[in-house]
C-alpha cells in the first residue's frame, strides 16, 4: 500500500490572535542567512556588555611594563591569541573592549537620528503644505554635503569625544529616516482607517503616532539595523583619521590606524584583528537587516 | 406626521483646486460635488446613487468635515457643522459616524480589533478598562461576531467579518446618523445580503438614521426609504423609492432604472442607451449638465441650468422638460 496518508493540520484556535509582527518573527526564523546574521549580532553584544568578565588583561596596561621587551609587538600565541601592540598590551582584550565604544555609538547615534528623523519626517508627511517645503529643504540641503567632510567639520571645530562622535553622526544621519518616514506618512494618510480615526474625533497627534507610526515602523527598523553596520564604519573611518574616539580608550578605528605602519613589517596581526571585528559587525548586521526587510515586508519576496 | 429632520443639506459645494505652473497658480477646479440639496429624516435612509466620480463619496465626507466644504451649509438638528469650532466638532462626531468601502484598507491593521473599537470609546471618554472591554464584547456580539474576536488582528477575518467590525466601530459612540459609503460593494453578493440585512436590524434596534451612498440600484431599493439619484455634482432628481423606481421623471434616472437586469431570460425591455461618456467633472457642460448626453435636450438645456424643486409630493427634480 502505498496511499500517502492525507495530511492534517490542527490550526489551533487561540483567543490570542497573531500580530503581524508575530507572523514576521516566524518568516525570519525560516530564514538561515538572517539568523546567522542575528548570532553575529547577539555575539558582539554579549562581548561589549561582559567585557570586563571575559577578558583577562586590561585593556589599556601596557605589559611591557611588567614582562619586559618580548611583550612588545609579540606575535599571537596562547597568552596572547591576538598578539600584542608596541606597548605591550593584549589585542583580542582590546578588540572585546572595541565592540563597546563601536556598538555604543553605532545605537546611540541612531537613536539620535531616528528621534530626529522620525518626529520631522512625520510633520512633513501628515501636514504636507509649507510645513513638508521646509523639512524637505533641509533635508535636501544637508543631503547635499559631502557627509564624512560635514563630520570632520563638526569634529575639528569642537575638541573631540566620544559624545561629540556620535552626536555628529546622529546629525546627518536623521534625513534618511525622515525621508523614508514622509513617503510612509504621505501614502498612509490617505488610507481609510485614518480617516474613520478622524471621523471618531482622534486628534491629529493621535492620528500620527498611533495609526501611522506603527504602520510605518518595518522600513524604519531594517533600515536602522543596515544603518548599524554603516554608522561602525563611520566611526572607524573617523577615528582612524584622528577625529572620533582618542588613545588610549580601545576602538577598532584607532587600533587599525596605530597598527597599520606595522602591515608591511611582518606585525599583520595590530591591524588585521581589529578590521575582521568590524567586518564581521557590518556582516552581521547588514544580513539581519535584509532578512528584517524580507520578514517584515512579504509583498517584496514575490 | 412625518419623523424631525436630522441632517439639511443646503447648496453643498465641493471643489479641488488644480494646481499648475512654476508659482503653484489654481489653474483649474475639480467641481466634484457642485450644488447639492436634501435632508434626511430621523430614523430614515436616503440612499444616493449615481455613477462612478460623480461626487457621492465626496459628498458623504463633505457631510462629516472630512474635507472641507468649498461652499454651502450641513444642519445636524439645529447645529450649523460648518461653523463649529475644533472641539464642537469632536463632540459631534459623537451623532455622526461613517462605514466604509474596502474592509480591508479600512482598519488598522497593527491594531487589535478590541483596541479598533474601543479607541472611540476612549476618545470621547464613554467607557476606559473592564467597562470598556464589556461593552465591546457586546458590540461584536450585536453585529454577528464573538467577543474571542477581540484580541484578534484584522488581517484574520474575511472580508464580510471586518465590514462588521467597521459597522461595530461606528456604533461604539452611539451615533444617530450614519454615512454608509458603499459599504457593500466590495462584498461577495451572498456576504452583501448578510450585511445588509445587520445594517437594517440595527437601524430598527438603536433608531439610526443612514445616508446610504451606493451604485449597485436593487441595494439602494432593498434598503432606502427615499432615493436621490447624483449626475455629475448634482441631485437631478430625488423621491421616495417607490415613487423613485416606478415614475422616473428625470431622462437620466430613465436611462439608470431600465439598466438594472432583470432575473429572466424571456422578458423583453427597452435599455435606454445613453450615448458618450460622463463629461469632465472639470470642465462640465454649460446649463443642465446632462444635456450632451440627453435625448430631449432642448434649446434651454444647453444655456440654463434647470432649478431642483418640488414637482408635487416630495418628488423632487431638476429638468426643463418638466416645466412644460
Amino acid at each position: 500500500m502505498n496511499v500517502a496518508e492525507p495530511k492534517t493540520t490542527v490550526i489551533k484556535e487561540t483567543p490570542k490572535g497573531t500580530s503581524l509582527y508575530r507572523d514576521s518573527w516566524v518568516r525570519l526564523k525560516r530564514n538561515k542567512l538572517a539568523l546567522f546574521g542575528g548570532f553575529l549580532v547577539i555575539i558582539i553584544i554579549f562581548l561589549a556588555i561582559f567585557a570586563d568578565v571575559i577578558t583577562v588583561y586590561d585593556p589599556t596596561e601596557q605589559l611591557i611594563w611588567k614582562e619586559g621587551a618580548k611583550a612588545k609587538l609579540a606575535s599571537p600565541s596562547w597568552e596572547h591569541p591576538f598578539g600584542t601592540d608596541l606597548f605591550g598590551r593584549d589585542i583580542l582584550t582590546r578588540v572585546i573592549y572595541g565592540t563597546r565604544i563601536s556598538l555604543a555609538i553605532a545605537l546611540a547615534s541612531t537613536i539620535i537620528s531616528m528621534i530626529i528623523g522620525v518626529f520631522l519626517g512625520a510633520c512633513a508627511g501628515y501636514f504636507g503644505g509649507w510645513v513638508d517645503s521646509i523639512i524637505s529643504w533641509l533635508v535636501n540641503v544637508i543631503y547635499s554635503f559631502p557627509f564624512l567632510l560635514f563630520i570632520i567639520a563638526i569634529v575639528a571645530y569642537l575638541p573631540p569625544s566620544m559624545w561629540l562622535t556620535f552626536i555628529a553622526i546622529g546629525c546627518v544621519n536623521w534625513m534618511r529616516y525622515a525621508r523614508l518616514i514622509r513617503g510612509q506618512f504621505l501614502s498612509l494618510r490617505e488610507k481609510e482607517f485614518v480617516e474613520a480615526a478622524r471621523a471618531l474625533g482622534a486628534n491629529d497627534f493621535a492620528i500620527m503616532f498611533k495609526h501611522l507610526l506603527p504602520n510605518a515602523l518595518s522600513p524604519i527598523i531594517v533600515n536602522a539595523t543596515l544603518g548599524m553596520g554603516g554608522i561602525i564604519m563611520l566611526e572607524a573611518s573617523l577615528t582612524f583619521l584622528g577625529f572620533g574616539t582618542q588613545p588610549p580608550t580601545p576602538s577598532w578605528g584607532n587600533m587599525i590606524s596605530e597598527g597599520q605602519r606595522w602591515l608591511s613589517s611582518g606585525q599583520w596581526w595590530w591591524a588585521i584583528f581589529p578590521g575582521i571585528a568590524i567586518s564581521l559587525t557590518v556582516l552581521g548586521f547588514n544580513l539581519l537587516g535584509d532578512g528584517l526587510r524580507d520578514a517584515l515586508d512579504p509583498r517584496l519576496k514575490d | 406626521m412625518a419623523a424631525e429632520v436630522l441632517l439639511n443639506v443646503k447648496n453643498l459645494v465641493k471643489h479641488f483646486p488644480i494646481k499648475g505652473g512654476i508659482f503653484g497658480r489654481q489653474v483649474g477646479a475639480v467641481k466634484a460635488v457642485d450644488g447639492v440639496d436634501f435632508f434626511i429624516r430621523e430614523g430614515e435612509t436616503l440612499g444616493l446613487v449615481g455613477e462612478s466620480g460623480c461626487g457621492k463619496s465626496t459628498t458623504g465626507r463633505v457631510v462629516l468635515r472630512l474635507l472641507d466644504a468649498t461652499a454651502g451649509e450641513v444642519w445636524f438638528k439645529d447645529k450649523d457643522v460648518m461653523a463649529l469650532d475644533k472641539e464642537e466638532m469632536r463632540a459631534l462626531r459623537r451623532e455622526m459616524q461613517i462605514i466604509f468601502q474596502d474592509p480591508y484598507a479600512s482598519l488598522n491593521p497593527r491594531m487589535t480589533v478590541g483596541n479598533i473599537i474601543g479607541e472611540a470609546m476612549e476618545i470621547h471618554g464613554l467607557a476606559s478598562g473592564k467597562d470598556k472591554e464589556g461593552k465591546v464584547a457586546n458590540l461584536l456580539e450585536t453585529v454577528g461576531l464573538t467577543a474571542q474576536h477581540m484580541r484578534r488582528y484584522p488581517h484574520e477575518f474575511s472580508g464580510g467579518q471586518r465590514q462588521r467590525i467597521g459597522v461595530a466601530r461606528a456604533l461604539a459612540v452611539d451615533p444617530s446618523l450614519i454615512i454608509c459609503d458603499e459599504p457593500v460593494s466590495a462584498l461577495d453578493v451572498s456576504i452583501q445580503a448578510q450585511v445588509i440585512n445587520l445594517m437594517q436590524d440595527l437601524q430598527n434596534e438603536f433608531g439610526l438614521t443612514y445616508l446610504f451612498i451606493a451604485h449597485d440600484l436593487s441595494v439602494v431599493k432593498h434598503i432606502s426609504d427615499r432615493v436621490a439619484v447624483m449626475y455629475l455634482g448634482k441631485i437631478v432628481e430625488l423621491a421616495d423609492k417607490h415613487e423613485l423606481y416606478n415614475n422616473p421623471q428625470h431622462p437620466y434616472t430613465q436611462a439608470l432604472l431600465s439598466a438594472i437586469p432583470i432575473p429572466d431570460p424571456n422578458v423583453k425591455r427597452d435599455r435606454i442607451i445613453l450615448e458618450g461618456d460622463v463629461p469632465s467633472p472639470v470642465n462640465p457642460p454649460s446649463g443642465c449638465h446632462f444635456h450632451t448626453r440627453c435625448k430631449y435636450a432642448m434649446d434651454i438645456c444647453r444655456v440654463e441650468d434647470p432649478v431642483f424643486k418640488d414637482y408635487g409630493s416630495e418628488h423632487f427634480a431638476a429638468c426643463h422638460l418638466l416645466e412644460r
